[in-house]
């Protein structure tokens, strides 16, 4: 039987392994992995916190597909992101040839 | 009683987001983010959401996960392997830095009442989720779908190339 604890373990997991991207690659299509399962990471929360804890408007019906509106949102947000992302390494790639983001130092002040 | 169907979506989650960022060619990376991600849509349908799980099928495994993949075939290959491995300080920083957030976190979850919550039976329905797109967050909706724009908008003027220059 799976609590809701279990699924904020995994999407802590999910947080971390996220973290631990963001602070060691220098990849950019690493870097963008990691905020990918980061997003992923808070999706789950909001999903587990949903499914688990549902919100009672003032009126007094309980709605739970809150968390589940939410998260519709964000993954599209996230398309969008990545969209944008991805054309920006192409266009630093073909300026640079490199996606190492600690040799894109153009915009430096 | 531990439930297998879980562990082994946790398995692939969790799995998965390691080999996205610790597989030698970014392409097998590309392709265990994909896989990650295609645990989480798993996870999705555990927790009585199809409708998300769907969606996160469809928007992450079917258009993000092949935009990654194709944006990694076409630039050269040789040069997307040319990462230096991070210096074992930084390696070392930050696989500490990540356990102590997911520990610190887990702990909390584990330690606290949350482990005691039983699932809420009365799950949402289509019905309600779209009432609650179009109703109350409609205006919601219309921003992201001005972002949305925007954004691919965005991606085309980056990414085009000025046919005129010489040589190119």
């Amino acid at each position: 039987m799976t609590s809701l604890a279990d699924f904020v373990v995994v999407s802590a997991a999910l947080f971390g392994i996220g973290i631990y991207g963001l602070v060691t690659k220098r990849n950019a299509l690493r870097l963008l992995f990691a905020v990918e399962i980061m997003v992923n990471a808070a999706n789950l929360n909001f999903i587990a916190f949903s499914e688990y804890a549902p919100y009672a408007q003032p009126g007094g019906t309980v709605v739970n597909g809150l968390g589940q509106t939410f998260v519709l949102f964000s993954i599209a947000l996230a398309a969008a992101e990545a969209a944008v992302i991805l054309a920006i390494i192409v266009v630093a790639y073909r300026l640079h040839q490199d996606v190492d983001v600690s040799e894109l130092k153009s915009l430096e002040g | 009683m531990v439930d297998f169907v879980f562990l082994g979506m946790m398995a692939v989650t969790v799995g998965g987001a390691l080999v996205a960022l610790e597989a030698e060619e970014i392409v097998y990376g590309a392709i265990g983010l994909a896989g990650s991600l295609f645990g989480v849509a798993s996870l999705f349908f555990l927790l009585d959401a199809p409708y998300v799980a769907v969606f996160q099928v469809t928007v992450y495994v079917g258009a993000v996960a092949v935009l990654i993949l194709f944006t990694v075939m076409l630039v050269r290959q040789e040069k997307w392997a040319k990462e230096l491995p991070a210096t074992a300080p930084t390696r070392l920083l930050g696989a500490l830095t990540g356990l102590a957030v997911a520990i610190a976190l887990s702990l909390a979850a584990v330690s606290s009442d949350l482990s005691n919550v039983t699932a809420y039976t009365n799950t949402a329905t289509f019905i309600q989720i779209g009432q609650l797109i179009s109703t109350q967050y409609s205006s919601v909706l219309e921003v992201l779908a001005l972002v949305l724009a925007a954004s691919i908008v965005g991606a085309l003027t980056l990414s085009r190339t000025d046919k005129e220059e010489p040589g190119a």
